[in-house]
């Protein structure tokens, strides 16, 4: 007997087709099925059906959720603090007395920290991906890729310990004045960290360009090196600059690393050797205290979460429709 | 064109070096990975021993232990396993094969994209408001239930991503065979195309819930505890108690200034890493037996 030819399945037209004919009505053949039974099973298929449905909503409960919890708790803080003195105050002191609410400062530090990592992943990163998809064996590449998933699945507290106890006294070795918290440490080890984010949404885009632009190429005349440099990587370049946004988001949500090794003191610098607190070093702290719910210092932690969950959001979006319009190019 | 011969040299000298620094670039991410667990594993292999693994934590260092925080774990790894593998499943199943293209589907994909963007502390906020104060009567407060809530939600697109993949590739002559047969469209789905790809959906559930093994900011945002000198019960009062997990617990170390702390700290790193490399090769060895049968 012959396997009947089936078509892969093109998702839209089959499921169209499956609701269009559902196989609820048909009978198991050589049973006689009452009609009440068949009806039965019916409605059992329609209960599933909506069980499913609502498992999926969840996810969609999950945004409305987070979005719901962030702007209550940011509304009740706007309306004791202005803000226009939360966006222009220059100084964080919302558990002192005389409270400032100056965001400036933890963002300046998420700042810090966060190009400080990207200094670090992007050239890495980038060079990384190009060896692998240009230059290195097959073989190294199926090497190399699941070493740095493993690189990528390290718990950041693991990465944490590291900064703070490994390359700050080392950095301290070179440089003695650096203080026992600071960005820069922090900063390198989450560059590490975000090395193999960048790597393989690199690689998949580099790796995506039509052999026949590189062999274009080639034919000219031209080396490896100007193939890669003037050809692969300007034709991936959407990919590759929404794998570089998804690492600046990856950096600016990184919560463990800095709250260990970059310090827990508000200041307003660029100072890469002083202690700093981002927002998400704020919230940690803000956490570990025994702050009452309702207060203001509680109402805080939300806004900063608002804050960086709009940040993320953006973000994240453009880098999504940047892989998109590389996808429409090339697929 | 003629290129002289000192030009010719000078390129192939300029792809040589370009070729060096690639591989230079790859290996950087490599090297801090030994040099991470060759300066782990010194400080803290020396300190591990069952004293450590079954004591509490304690002002003395060389007294304390990760018996709470590690019993939390485990405990926070089967409750949020128990609520995100069957929503995450259910969801997939729902995405790939019953929803109709239609607008609701449209929604939950973007919907899961973006959260799987969302840092992880966000969720701790959510969990904190959700499920700490809002469901209080039925949590108890910031309690593993609690806990595990929210690692159920933040795990919940890597599950719904991962079972996607695995339902997908399941191979569609087999749906059109049973179809044939009369099936139903769940019995198609419970007795044919889960069972052929539970082994891709529990690779992808396991590689989700090492994540949140070792997620630390959440769980400490939606205020787990960083001071457990019990255990809780194994009963549904257990459920409500509050609780401790290895991660908060190396990070506690990590933060008092004794040297003492810092080597309990690298021996909690160590055991960390050991649950962390024992899950991951779970999923490895399911998916290489799944991968000869196909």
């Amino acid at each position: 007997m012959e396997a009947p030819v089936t078509e892969p399945r093109p998702d839209p037209a089959y499921s169209a087709t499956m609701t269009a004919h559902p196989p609820l009505t048909l009978r198991p053949p050589r049973r006689a099925v009452a009609a009440g039974a068949a009806v039965a099973r019916a409605r059992r298929e329609r209960l599933i059906h909506i069980a499913l449905a609502f498992c999926g909503i969840v996810s969609i409960l999950t945004t409305a959720g987070i979005v719901l919890v962030l702007l209550f708790e940011t509304i009740e803080f706007f309306r004791e603090v202005p803000l226009w003195r939360f966006l222009t105050d220059l100084e964080w002191t919302p558990l002192f007395a005389d409270k400032k609410f100056g965001v400036i400062v933890l963002a300046s530090a998420t700042f810090l920290t966060s190009v400080i990592a990207l200094v670090v992943a992007i050239p890495v990163g980038l060079m990384s991906a190009i060896y692998l998809s240009e230059v290195a064996p097959r073989r190294v590449r199926g090497v190399v890729k699941p070493l740095l998933e493993v690189l990528a699945g390290v718990p950041t507290v693991v990465y944490g310990y590291f900064a703070l106890l490994f390359v700050t006294p080392l950095l301290q070795r070179v440089y003695p004045d650096i203080s026992g918290f600071n960005a820069l440490s922090a900063g390198l080890v989450m560059g590490v960290m975000i090395i193999p984010l960048v790597v393989s949404l690199s690689e998949d885009a580099l790796f995506a360009v039509p052999q026949n632009l590189r062999d274009g190429a080639y034919a000219l005349g031209a080396t490896r090196l100007q193939v890669a440099t003037r050809v692969v990587v300007p034709a991936a370049l959407s990919g590759v600059v929404a794998s570089f946004i998804l690492a600046v988001s990856r950096a600016v949500g990184e919560t463990m690393i800095v709250a260990i090794a970059a310090g827990q003191s508000p200041n307003l610098t660029l100072n890469p050797f002083v202690p700093v607190e981002t927002m998400t070093a704020y919230i940690v702290q803000v956490s570990l205290g025994d702050t009452p719910t309702g207060t203001l210092e509680f109402k805080t932690i939300f806004v900063v979460g608002m804050t960086l969950f709009l940040l993320t959001l953006g973000l994240n979006t453009l880098s999504h429709r940047l892989v998109r319009r590389f996808r429409e190019r090339y697929e | 064109m003629i290129t002289s011969e000192a030009h010719r040299a000078s390129r192939r000298r300029t792809v040589r070096l370009f070729e060096l620094a690639g591989l230079l670039a790859t290996c950087v991410g490599l090297v801090v990975l030994a040099v991470l667990v060759v300066d782990v594993f010194g400080d803290g292999l020396p300190r591990l021993s069952w004293q450590f693994l079954t004591s509490y934590p304690s002002r003395k260092p060389e007294d304390a232990g990760i018996l709470a925080a590690l019993v939390g774990s485990l405990w926070l790894l089967v409750l949020t396993a128990l609520v995100a593998f069957p929503i995450g499943v259910g969801a997939a199943i729902y995405l790939e094969e019953y929803s109709t293209q239609g607008r609701l589907q449209r929604v939950i994909e973007i919907n899961i994209a973006n959260l799987a963007g969302v840092p992880s502390i966000i969720y701790g906020l959510l969990g904190l408001e959700l499920f700490v104060r809002i469901m209080r009567p039925i949590t108890g407060g910031r309690s593993v239930l609690a806990g595990a809530l929210t690692m159920a939600l933040l795990v919940m697109p890597i599950v719904i991503i991962a079972a996607r993949e695995a339902l997908r590739a399941v191979a569609d002559s087999q749906r059109q065979a049973a179809y044939a047969l009369g099936a139903t469209r769940w019995q198609v789905t419970s007795r044919v195309v889960v069972p052929a790809a539970l082994p891709g959906i529990l690779t992808g559930t396991i590689l989700a819930l090492s994540r949140a093994v070792g997620e630390t900011a959440p769980l400490i945002t939606m205020g787990a505890l960083t001071y457990v000198a019990f255990l809780p019960d194994l009963s549904l009062a257990g459920l409500q108690s509050p609780f401790t997990v290895l991660p908060i617990q190396i990070f506690n170390w990590v933060s008092r200034p004794q040297p003492g702390f810092h080597v309990n700290a690298a021996a909690g790193i160590v055991v960390l890493l050991v649950v962390l490399l024992l899950m991951n090769a779970t999923a490895i060895i399911l998916r290489n037996r799944y991968q000869r049968r196909t």
